[in-house]
């Protein structure tokens, strides 16, 4: 069936082509005095009229086009479809705050022309993925998506551990797209077809679906951050500037879970009711990992580069139960969970932004990253500071922000979930829950300690002492995003609503209207069953707080008094005998991370009366590295030394090694038929 | 509509002036079963109108956060209370949060106080949240699960329908067993009682809640007693509407019935209350390091008791 193009579809190609454009001005222009401007202010407007018509786009009917590029006979299929616009608007709504912050941010680049470039050209990477329609179009965006990136990642390659970081993502990023390479030549082999319209026609049966099925799962999980294909994720979305940290973490895994939705959920057929389980697994799982990993690192980056493994892990659990439910038959459940997890999309993606800007706002006014050498900033960038409290109570899962809402979907999604028929998923489903729980509560602890570390307290070096709020680009990136935390988290019926086309399109039912239950409300089933008001919720708080303030002034004496704290005898404490990031983790440490990640301390304490400082050094491991990723290396590094000989061998032995494959491919060739 | 504005209303005035009595009467049942006179049971009302008086101390370093965390944890706390039915199940705004929300209200008190709790950047402060974020991430999960039990018996998350399904009568469940053990071990743990937490010492190898409010003082001080008072008496309200349902006013009901709730609601409340100081009385405060034990018995009980709801319908 060939659509016509729409509007939409037209004006998010345009916005591709002039986000290729700016990229190549960013190689003419990077030095000059405008290049900053030109690249970000025009990206910014870009992406804002993409993500306007990208939103339009969710709700109206969908677009395709067939450029004559690519492969011959088949062309560049492109589509804009209600779930690829979800996606675009939440790719460019991501990319004008990057672009916002970046404005101001940019400032402090001492290497513009390494950035300037692939920044725009990362975000039409970003915005082609969802609109591509084949799997050649598909492909090429996403790897061009990944090299950009990648670009960026190596951009200061001049700091310690980035050229590192760069290897091992170039390497994963090969690795996934190796592995949906793979997922799309077995769908292309039902139909004959590399269009995704022929995919559709004819899925995967039998052991290739199952095959499929995993491959997505590594393919689109590794970019994702799926654990235990996470470990490039901790290394390379820090090392790159902060605005592109923001885009790595809180966009390009969505556009990963994109991926794995458009291959799991529309071309690979109707599910089997064991598809849910390895993806309920996997998310719960990413999401306890991440979390504690998050926990023990004193980077501010790293922590919310972890963090982005523990949300996309509730992404996962979400997406499994909806392919549970809609193997199983249950519409309206599956909608549900398909709901909590696109919503959880846009609400991580609008967080972890806003959170990757605060710490890169940290970073530009104190030089650091480093938790122990910050504190006290609440006193010195008071706009950054409250930005940042919304995003870690936002993504603490604290009401009445986003955050909780698309989690409590969740929670909803699991206690619908004893209706299932299959036992594996009665046994996997509650565990799945019990985890995402104790995700949930060590998220809680785990942004406390950011923010407690970082804002709070006394300022633990000179640099933090002297800190200056960020310029006015970056304070109105940070506060745009957090007014959108705090008004999905106020009104989540009008996001619920606002997915539905795409949770009709993939999953056949929607949720029941949002906007119809009265006060705003979210009823997820029926009123008797659950429902919750996040503005009433907010209501009651605010108002019981100021009547509770108003109170207490009027009876009480207004009489306040600053003094020295309580120094328990030892007046003049150093800022240093404050509780420092290592201190603060330390029982979390010693209750979870012994055993998962071996979690060791060792503490050199000198003898009374020596001057010799104190030492304590704490260790610990990822068991991904440890068991999967170094194993593996090991056994690449032996089987290349071993391979090495035959750089070293005579004509005549190469002329027999030729002949020798010869035959034996001819003998293969025979016995095959 | 006005008669449940009026109960609601009722409620909210209702918990929070019979949170500092509760209080009270555990001191008091404690200090007798270590044969002691104790102070009368009105003395936390008295701590409370002595505290207001006082001027509030702040340190030099404290931040706007430090002054604005008392009203805001004492407001979620106040509406986590005021959505927990007491003596009537009719309450008007239970639909606008369910048992999650209570649960993640009080998370949010807890966030907050954490936070307070480093603001001024001493160690004492720092060993106090350090230790609660701790307590918390067993005893959030926890509470979840005993949520997830408690929903599946009652095919809802509703606080309000949990209760009037427990009314009616659902019978003895191995499930529900299992959440009401893990419903109590959370209690103690989250309202910082013997063995997790003293709410009664200075000592800096247990202190817990005590070393995160150190720095606080006059008015401040009060709100957060007073928070830390209504969430004794909103577990102990949870547990007596969930368990010992009987006695609850119907929605809609007369004033007969409201009445004969609010004495069945105040009996639930001493008895709680004396079963409490018992159980502390009892039992010495464990090290640290031993509560996630304590807790990660509630995590897997509550569960167990949800695998088994997943399981079967009628465990």
């Amino acid at each position: 069936m060939a659509l016509a193009p729409t509007v939409q579809l037209l004006a998010a190609l345009s916005a591709v082509a002039v986000l290729l454009v700016l990229a190549a001005g960013g190689v003419l222009l990077a030095r000059g005095p405008y290049g900053r401007t030109v690249v970000y202010g025009g990206a910014l407007v870009v992406t804002l009229l993409a993500a306007a018509s990208a939103l339009t786009a969710i709700a109206a009917p969908t677009g395709a086009l067939v450029l004559p590029l690519g492969i011959p006979w088949i062309g560049a299929n492109l589509r804009l479809d209600a779930l690829s616009a979800v996606f675009l608007f939440v790719v460019n709504l991501g990319g004008a705050a990057a672009s916002l912050y970046g404005l101001g941010y940019g400032r402090h680049d001492h290497a513009p022309e390494r950035v300037l470039p692939f920044f725009p050209a990362f975000l039409a990477g970003m915005s082609l993925v969802p609109l591509a329609a084949d799997a050649y179009t598909f492909l090429l965006a996403w790897e061009f998506m990944s090299l950009a990136s990648w670009a960026l990642v190596v951009s200061h390659d001049k700091e310690a551990g980035n050229v590192q970081a760069g290897l091992v993502y170039i390497l994963m990023a090969s690795f996934g797209t190796l592995a949906l390479m793979l997922a799309f030549g077995l769908l292309a082999a039902g139909g004959g077809g590399f269009t995704f319209e022929a995919m559709r026609a004819a899925p995967p049966t039998g052991w290739a679906e199952a095959v499929v099925l995993a491959l997505a799962m590594l393919g689109a999980g590794s970019k994702a951050g799926l654990v235990p294909l996470h470990v490039w994720l901790p290394l390379a979305h820090p090392a790159a500037p902060s605005h592109v940290s923001a885009l790595m973490s809180g966009v390009m895994t969505k556009v990963a879970v994109y991926g794995f939705i458009r291959i799991v959920f529309d071309l690979a057929g109707p599910p089997d009711w064991w598809w849910g389980i390895p993806v309920i697994v996997a998310g719960a799982i990413a999401g306890v990992v991440g979390v504690l990993q998050a926990l023990l690192q004193s980077d501010t980056k790293r922590v919310l580069a972890f963090s982005t493994i523990e949300n996309i892990g509730l992404i996962f659990v979400g997406l499994g139960l909806a392919l549970a439910f809609k193997a199983s038959g249950f519409g309206g459940a599956a909608a549900l969970a398909f709901t909590a997890a696109l919503f959880h999309v846009f609400n991580h993606a609008a967080m972890k932004s806003l959170l990757f800007f605060g710490a890169g706002a940290v970073l530009t006014a104190t030089g650091s990253r480093v938790m122990d050498r910050l504190g006290g900033l609440i006193h010195r960038m008071p706009v950054t500071s409250v930005a940042m409290l919304i995003g870690a109570a936002a993504i603490s899962a604290l009401p009445p922000l986003n955050g909780f809402a698309s989690e409590w979907l969740v929670f909803q999604a699991i206690l619908l979930s004893p209706e299932l028929p299959a036992w594996g998923l009665k046994l996997a489903v509650p565990a799945a829950g019990a985890l995402l729980a104790l995700a949930a509560a060590l998220a809680a602890a785990c942004f406390v300690r950011l923010y407690g570390i970082v804002f709070l307290g006394r300022a633990r070096s000179d640099e933090a002492a002297n800190a200056h709020e960020v310029d006015a680009f970056s304070r109105a990136a940070m506060l745009a995003l957090a007014a959108i935390c705090v008004l999905a988290g106020l009104f989540p019926g009008l996001v619920i609503d606002a997915l539905q086309p795409a949770v009709t399109a993939l999953v056949g039912v929607r949720m029941p209207a949002q906007s119809e239950v009265a006060w705003l409300s979210i009823v997820p089933v029926a009123e008797s069953r659950s429902s919750y008001n996040g503005l009433l919720v907010f209501l009651f708080i605010a108002s019981s707080a100021l009547l509770s303030a108003f109170v207490i002034h009027r009876l009480a004496t207004g009489a306040v008094r600053r003094a020295p704290p309580w120094d328990c005898g030892f007046p003049n404490a150093d800022p240093v005998t404050q509780y420092s990031a290592g201190s603060f983790a330390q029982p979390i440490r010693r209750v979870f991370a012994r055993s998962l990640f071996a979690a060791r301390e060792r503490v050199e304490m000198p003898p009374p009366g020596s001057l010799a400082p104190a030492r304590i050094e704490i260790t610990a491991r990822d068991p991904a590295w440890a068991f999967l990723f170094l194993p593996l290396a090991g056994l690449v590094e032996r089987i290349a030394t071993r391979a090495n000989r035959l750089q070293y061998l005579t004509i005549r032995q190469y002329l027999a090694l030729v002949f020798g494959a010869l035959v034996l491919l001819l003998l293969v060739l025979a016995l095959w038929t | 509509m006005m008669a449940n504005l009026l109960v609601q209303g009722t409620q909210m005035l209702l918990v929070l002036a019979l949170a500092p009595l509760l209080t009270g009467l555990v001191r008091k049942v404690k200090a007798r079963l270590t044969r002691r006179r104790g102070a009368c049971v009105f003395q936390p009302y008295r701590d409370l109108a002595r505290l207001l008086n006082k001027e509030a101390v702040l340190a030099h370093n404290a931040s706007w956060l430090f002054r604005a965390v008392p009203y805001l944890l004492f407001a979620a706390t106040w509406v986590a209370a005021a959505l927990v039915p007491t003596f009537g199940t009719g309450l008007i705004f239970s639909w606008s949060a369910d048992l999650i929300v209570i649960t993640a209200l009080l998370g949010s008190a807890r966030f907050f106080l954490a936070l307070a709790g480093m603001d001024v950047g001493t160690s004492f402060g720092g060993i106090g949240s350090s230790r609660e974020v701790m307590i918390s991430s067993l005893a959030e999960p926890a509470m979840i699960m005993i949520v997830f039990s408690l929903a599946l018996v009652a095919q809802s998350t509703q606080l309000s329908t949990i209760a009037s399904v427990m009314v009616a009568g659902v019978g003895l469940r191995v499930s529900l067993a299992l959440a009401l053990v893990a419903l109590a071990i959370v209690a103690v743990a989250e309202n910082g009682r013997i063995p997790v937490d003293n709410p009664a010492t200075h000592l800096e190898l247990t202190m817990v809640h005590e070393a995160m409010v150190l720095e606080y003082s006059g008015r401040h001080l009060a709100l957060i007693e007073l928070a830390a008072q209504l969430k004794l008496l909103l577990f102990l309200s949870l547990v007596a509407c969930v368990f010992v349902p009987w006695g609850l006013a119907p929605a809609g009901a007369g004033a007969g019935a409201l009445v004969l709730g609010m004495a069945s609601y105040g009996a639930k409340l001493a008895a709680g209350a004396v079963l409490l100081a018992m159980f502390e009385t009892s039992i010495a405060k464990m090290r640290v390091f031993r509560v996630p034990d304590f807790l990660g018995a509630a995590l897997m009980l509550g569960l167990l008791g949800t695998l088994l709801l997943f399981v079967s319908r009628m465990l």
